[in-house]
């Protein structure tokens, strides 16, 4: 069994507090290219990667509970406690390479239960729901563009989620299999705009630029709501590689709230779990040489409840996961200040308690890549985050 | 030209002009909103549309899937390797039927067309009624409510059944008290299959003591409470706590449906069936004693005896008339109607209006369409692109050909018919739908209009009757210039004055 101590000697190197100033150093001239997916319903963390050595983590998941590595079905080894789930093998092959850092017991400083105002505290990157002006990502980008690096953004969605949403504009593309709009009509319905609703007519100048990078990936058709992932992230290739294309995108996808009949090795969950996996994936091998300066960071609104509910599912929690992949990270490693599973430590008697804030990601990613200046970070990116200090050395 | 209150009524209150919708505004538009409340209690008792009950497609549903598990595993037994994939298991706990030789793609076949047709007749019938309706500020608040009380087709079980579930839980009630309205949503099977609460079982019930027995864990799944509070009554700030929320996910339990679809996760066997109880009328609303979670609960400070379903409806009818259900109603009415950030002075006003009337909901209309605010800042409201859509159809005077094309545009646009993908619904704010892939899409939709009607009729004719008067004078401009009568409608559906209400 392993217990906290030894975890927080193995893990914990990245928690410690470093003099900020280093990280700042010229990020900016390294090309960075970063991905944010969203798994929007909250994905479960103890099912994404399972901390299978928890002597708590067969009991309390029961029927969920995935086996330990080299049995049918069970986890694929990170180390003498985690394994992640058995659908994630590119993932995997991705940290014996060296190029996935797996982030557990993580949250946002929101510790209620809504979804809807988790995702808010996500992407807004405020300390309450209630702020919803604008994303965080975006006053990134406009403190990127007052240092003078003027690389745009690109949401993968008909339209800019809140993470991206701000003063800096952005495009946004999706599949389409509408028939286009002749040149003449659009040029035409572009002047109309231009004269009598200019928002409108930036918004479209916008949508017509996408779409000339995205080209033929725009031939993936895909449903109503946003559940596949490798349709995005192909388009999302496509943007990042482009010589003056945006450097930074967006994917959100949907689905991940399994209250009822999650499954184990196999059953709803992991099928979707497979799709990510397929997704990161078809990332790295459309960027190319390009997958060598990405960080991809995929993230979730909270984490689901340690024990099964009624219904073999699990219901809405608190601490959770988050994987950062990349040619750019540095990998083969599990960051995380583990409270374990024992009843004392759950949070509220039930949740994995949250012991690092995903800011200090976000901010680590931020700085270290694209050269934020801890001022700018604390003053203008995330307010109110002092106390989450960026995480060291996470990428090169 | 419409008047700029006359256009205000018609679009930011109802579904976009029809051709000749001006007329019937006339010179008081407040007056003509309020006649659609009685025009529409007059039609209450008119004969209903050819629709099947909720209940009979959820029993056909049933049978069809257990006959698809049946052949799937039967293919999967065949070829398994072939195959790649192994079968899904079975979702829903129905004990899966031996295989048999007999059924096999056929039943797959069937069910699939049946989970398709269904969900397209339903789409189809939603869609008619809203771009032939001459009541649309009434059908604006069926689609308010059935989105208030969203559930999403693309949970397989509530796909064949969304439609339905609008016709027979919300349109009935639109008009009433939403104690009533709320009732309904929650009793209905769309809601409870939705949010999980036909498995959710006591820790102490008869169901799950007898599952311990056989070493089997039943209990709370707390997905249909917790969204009650949250989104259709209190707000998630209405001041509940996670104790709330379990305590009434307790409240809440044996709250199920009839016949075998209710009765997924139950324990099986003769000892269990004899102990089920009333079976129920297939597919209705049902509760189940053996499921529900004995004793007296707490929920909000107030203690509720154990009663049975009586419970639950009382504390719903509590939450009815909650002070922050009603800021919660209020705000979400102000936000669809007048303005993104509605004023806090309206909001206030119309959640006065809901607790002085104890929750009936024409009394909140009417200080809405009494408003001052409700009629200023004309434009304020980038419409839905299911809206849009709608409003077109009105203006074109058409029905769409084919009920799937309209569905394979609103999937482009974001807003594929009753997948909201969430219990919070469909968003309503321009944030949520202005970005420009969304728009660069409805252009393409109005070029496609455009070629289908754009010859046989005048756009600019048609521009003086569905635009406000206040249109700036190069949106007509440009549809009279246009190089074709096919141009000229696109540029009519495309404008800024059709986006925006």
């Amino acid at each position: 069994m392993v217990d906290r101590r030894t975890l927080l000697k193995t893990s914990l190197q990245l928690t410690l507090l470093a003099p900020f100033a280093r990280l700042a150093t010229a990020a900016a001239d390294k090309n960075s290219r970063f991905v944010l997916v969203i798994l929007r319903g909250a994905l479960d963390g103890l099912a994404a990667c399972a901390p299978y050595a928890d002597s708590q983590y067969h009991t309390l998941r029961g029927p969920l509970a995935l086996g330990p590595p080299g049995t049918e079905g069970g986890v694929l080894k990170l180390d003498g406690t985690f394994g992640l789930h058995p659908s994630l093998a590119n993932l995997h092959a991705l940290y014996q390479a060296r190029e996935l850092t797996v982030l557990h017991a993580v949250a946002t400083p929101y510790r209620e239960r809504s979804h809807f105002d988790a995702q808010k505290v996500l992407e807004a990157g405020k300390l309450t729901p209630a702020a919803t002006d604008g994303g965080w990502l975006n006053r990134a980008l406009a403190a990127m563009h007052g240092a003078g690096d003027t690389h745009g953004a690109v949401a993968l969605n008909d339209t800019v989620p809140l993470v991206l949403r701000g003063d800096v504009a952005v495009n946004t593309w999706a599949p389409s299999r509408l028939q286009n709009a002749d040149e003449d009509l659009l040029a035409r319905v572009r002047k109309l705009y231009e004269a009598v609703d200019p928002p409108l007519a930036s918004k479209l100048n916008e949508a017509l630029d996408a779409r000339t990078i995205a080209g033929d990936a725009a031939n993936g058709a895909m449903g109503g709501s946003q559940q596949q992932v490798t349709p995005l992230v192909n388009a999302a290739a496509r943007f990042l590689k482009s010589p003056d294309g945006p450097r930074i995108a967006v994917v959100d996808v949907g689905g991940w709230d399994t209250h009822a009949n999650q499954g184990g090795a196999q059953g709803n969950l992991a099928t979707r779990l497979k799709g990510l996996d397929a997704g990161i994936q078809t990332l790295k091998t459309e960027l190319g040489p390009v997958w060598a300066d990405t960080t991809v960071l995929v993230v979730t609104e909270f984490g689901r409840t340690v024990a099964v509910n009624g219904t073999r599912g699990t219901d809405h929690g608190t601490g959770g996961v988050a994987f950062l992949a990349g040619g750019a990270v540095k990998g083969g490693r599990i960051v995380s200040d583990w409270p374990g599973l024992a009843a004392r430590e759950l949070y509220e008697n039930r949740d994995l308690k949250p012991t690092t804030d995903l800011r200090r990601v976000f901010k680590s990613v931020l700085a270290e890549r694209f050269g934020l200046a801890e001022s700018a970070l604390e003053r203008a990116v995330f307010p109110d985050s002092t106390s989450a200090a960026p995480l060291e050395h996470l990428t090169t | 030209m419409l008047s700029p209150t006359a256009a205000i009524a018609a679009n930011r209150f109802g579904l976009g002009a029809r051709p000749k919708d001006g007329a019937a505004i006339g010179s008081d538009p407040r007056g003509w909103l309020d006649a659609q409340f009685s025009a529409t209690a007059k039609t209450a008792d008119a004969p209903k549309t050819e629709q099947p009950a909720s209940a009979s497609v959820l029993v056909k549903f049933r049978d069809l899937r257990v006959a698809r598990q049946a052949a799937a595993q039967f293919r999967a037994s065949v070829a398994p390797t072939e195959r790649g994939t192994p079968p899904k298991a079975a979702s829903d706990g129905d004990k899966p039927p031996p295989a048999s030789p007999g059924i096999d793609e056929q039943a797959i076949k069937e069910f699939r067309e049946f989970v398709r047709e269904n969900y397209i007749a339903q789409v189809n019938e939603r869609h008619r009624r809203a771009i032939e309706s001459d009541t649309p500020f009434v059908e604006r608040l069926v689609h308010f409510w059935s989105n208030h009380f969203a559930i999403s087709a693309d949970k397989q079980l509530v796909g064949p059944i969304c439609g339905l579930y609008e016709q027979e839980a919300i349109r009935p009630h639109v008009l009433g008290n939403f104690r009533t309205l709320l009732l309904a949503a929650e009793r209905h099977p769309g809601m409870n299959l939705y949010l999980d609460n036909t498995t959710s079982m006591g820790a102490s019930s008869g169901a799950a003591e007898l599952a311990r027995r056989r070493g089997r864990t039943l209990g709370l799944n707390e997905n249909l409470a917790r969204e009650i509070l949250e989104l259709h009554t209190l707000g998630v700030d209405g001041g509940y706590t996670q104790h709330d929320v379990t305590e009434f996910a307790r409240v809440l339990t044996g709250w199920s449906i009839g016949g075998q679809i209710g009765q997924r996760g139950l324990p099986g066997g003769q000892r269990a069936r004899a102990l089920l109880g009333d079976p129920g009328k297939p597919g209705e609303f049902l509760f189940r004693p053996i499921m529900h979670e004995p004793g007296e609960k707490t929920v909000l400070g107030q203690k509720y005896k154990e009663r049975g379903v009586a419970e639950g409806e009382q504390v719903l009818a509590h939450l009815a008339l909650h002070p922050a259900t009603a800021h919660h109603l209020a705000t979400k009415l102000a936000q669809q109607f007048v303005a993104d950030e509605p004023p806090a002075a309206l909001v206030d006003r119309l959640a006065a209006v809901y607790v002085k009337n104890d929750g009936e909901l024409t009394p909140v209309y009417r200080a809405l369409i009494a408003a001052d605010e409700s009629w200023k800042e004309p434009l304020a409201k980038y419409k839905t692109p299911q809206d849009f859509v709608i409003s077109s159809y009105r203006a074109m005077n058409v029905q769409p050909e084919r009920p799937e094309t309209l569905i394979a545009f609103l999937s482009e646009m974001g807003q594929r018919p009753y997948t909201p993908g969430s219990p919070a619904g469909w968003p309503d704010t321009a944030a949520a739908w202005d970005g420009g892939d969304a728009l660069l899409k409805r252009i393409e939709w109005a070029g496609a209009a455009g070629r289908r009607v754009g010859d046989r009729r005048n756009a600019l004719e048609l521009a003086s009757a569905v635009l406000p008067a206040s249109a700036d004078e190069r949106t007509t401009a440009s549809i009279r210039n246009a190089e074709s009568g096919a141009q000229a409608f696109a540029l009519l559906l495309s404008a800024p004055e059709f986006q925006r209400r």
